[in-house]
């Protein structure tokens, strides 16, 4: 055994940032939420480390969605960039960013999505990259369209992008999902609207940013993302 | 203080974006330590197998090491361990990995835990990650584990895993109804 080891804690999310589980208005939580109340545990060494680069080699064809294929894909050409922070407002650096989406027609590459819409035989749309030493990331990718889904009578999904981040240990480990300003499905979808902190919710929509646009080429989109950190306050463990 | 991205489903369509190569194996065959394969099926409320969940692991390696600068020993961590492993369920909700028992941990006691491996669970209708633990049937230090105690004894058994045969373990995830799997916050 180890001696005594002196770590940091995070702080918990606060009330409200995250969905429940148990959220009627998305019909597929009914089965799917634990009814049992979280039993909470401390953090340990278990949940204070985590995957800090999980696997392979990252080329640059990853981050450009857009450069994957031998033609170019169909839609509106844009670049998703910003900065992956921890809750303290620090940078994470070299942490992997993983993104996934539906094509320019509302259509994702996957067996069991059926939707009427065309696929694009040079859009994949699957990409990853990794921060740098500020923690920015940046992809080239095309803006997804919106698409129909079952949930309720005539429901389409506000057009957006999924993101996956891991961040510095088990604890700030996320699954998101970035919007677009102005997307008119946004009050109506039980998904977005999922979360109860009205100032939360915003943060999941991107700003549109002439800065990042580039001339003649893209629309730029900033979207920052901030995930659970240590908190600064040594705890004797 | 910067507020939190809250968040969301993974939706039913990420394993273009998500599966990785081998992501089923957690230790390489260089790993030190007994090998062992885990297999299990999530199911829901109804207890009808998820073909659309995502299933994530995290561990130590046989000596009780992380593969991360929060453990102070983890500069001679063993290279054959990667730590982290990723699936996605099959259309009968089936998943597994490829390991090696995991080492004790220091816990919050001082004392060591119990061999655990971290699990995360993630679905179509989970608007939020679920966290648990996977213990193993039979080993003599869960009795004293800190993590473990925390949780009532009825329950407890939704966190080991049993052994099949051999190194074959089983270890099912119910989100819910009878049986449901122990749930953190943490």
């Amino acid at each position: 055994m180890r001696d005594v080891v002196t770590r940091m804690t995070y702080r918990k999310p606060p009330e409200g940032t995250h969905p429940p589980n148990d959220s009627p208005g998305y019909k597929s939580t009914a089965l799917r939420h634990p009814k049992q109340p979280l039993i909470v545990i401390p953090q340990t060494l278990t949940e204070l480390t985590g995957p800090m680069y999980p696997y392979g080699r990252i080329d640059t064809s990853d981050s450009d969605l857009t450069r994957q294929h031998a033609g170019e894909p169909q839609g509106e050409r844009i670049i998703v960039q910003g900065r992956v922070l921890d809750d303290n407002g620090r940078p994470i650096p070299n942490t992997l960013v993983e993104i996934w989406q539906a094509n320019a027609a509302g259509r994702y590459t996957h067996r069991v999505d059926q939707h009427q819409a065309p696929l694009d035989p040079n859009f994949s749309g699957a990409g990853r990259t990794v921060t740098d030493a500020d923690g920015r990331y940046r992809f080239t990718t095309i803006r997804p369209g919106a698409y129909p889904w079952r949930n309720h009578d005539n429901a389409w999904r506000p057009a957006h992008i999924h993101f996956s981040l891991f961040g510095s240990s088990f604890l700030s480990r996320l699954i998101t999902q970035m919007y677009f300003p102005g997307d008119p499905l946004m009050p109506f979808d039980p998904i977005f609207n999922s979360i109860p902190d009205e100032r939360a919710r915003q943060r999941l929509i991107a700003d549109f940013d002439l800065d990042v646009t580039k001339p003649e080429w893209a629309l730029g989109f900033t979207f920052d993302i901030v995930l659970r950190g240590p908190d600064g306050t040594p705890m004797e463990t | 203080m910067a507020g939190l991205t809250p968040s969301q489903t993974l939706g039913p369509f990420f394993d273009f974006g998500l599966l990785i190569p081998d992501g089923e194996v957690v230790a390489d065959a260089a790993a030190t330590g007994r090998r062992i394969t885990i297999e299990g099926v999530i199911r829901d409320g109804a207890g009808v197998p998820l073909p659309d969940a995502l299933i994530e692991i995290w561990q130590a390696d046989s000596s009780g090491t992380y593969r991360h600068p929060a453990d102070p020993n983890h500069a001679s961590s063993d290279r054959g361990v990667n730590g982290f492993g990723r699936v996605a369920t099959d259309d009968e909700g089936r998943f597994a990995f490829q390991t090696v028992m995991p080492g004790r941990v220091p816990g919050p006691d001082g004392k060591a835990q119990a061999p655990h491996i971290a699990v995360g669970v993630l679905a179509r209708g989970l608007l939020t990650r679920l966290v648990t633990r996977m213990y193993f049937d039979g080993e003599p230090s869960n009795g004293e584990d800190a993590v473990l105690s925390l949780v009532p004894a009825p329950r407890r058994g939704t966190l080991l895993a049993t052994r099949i045969d051999g190194d074959r373990y089983r270890f099912d995830i119910a989100l819910q109804g009878p049986g449901e799997t122990v749930f953190f916050d943490v």
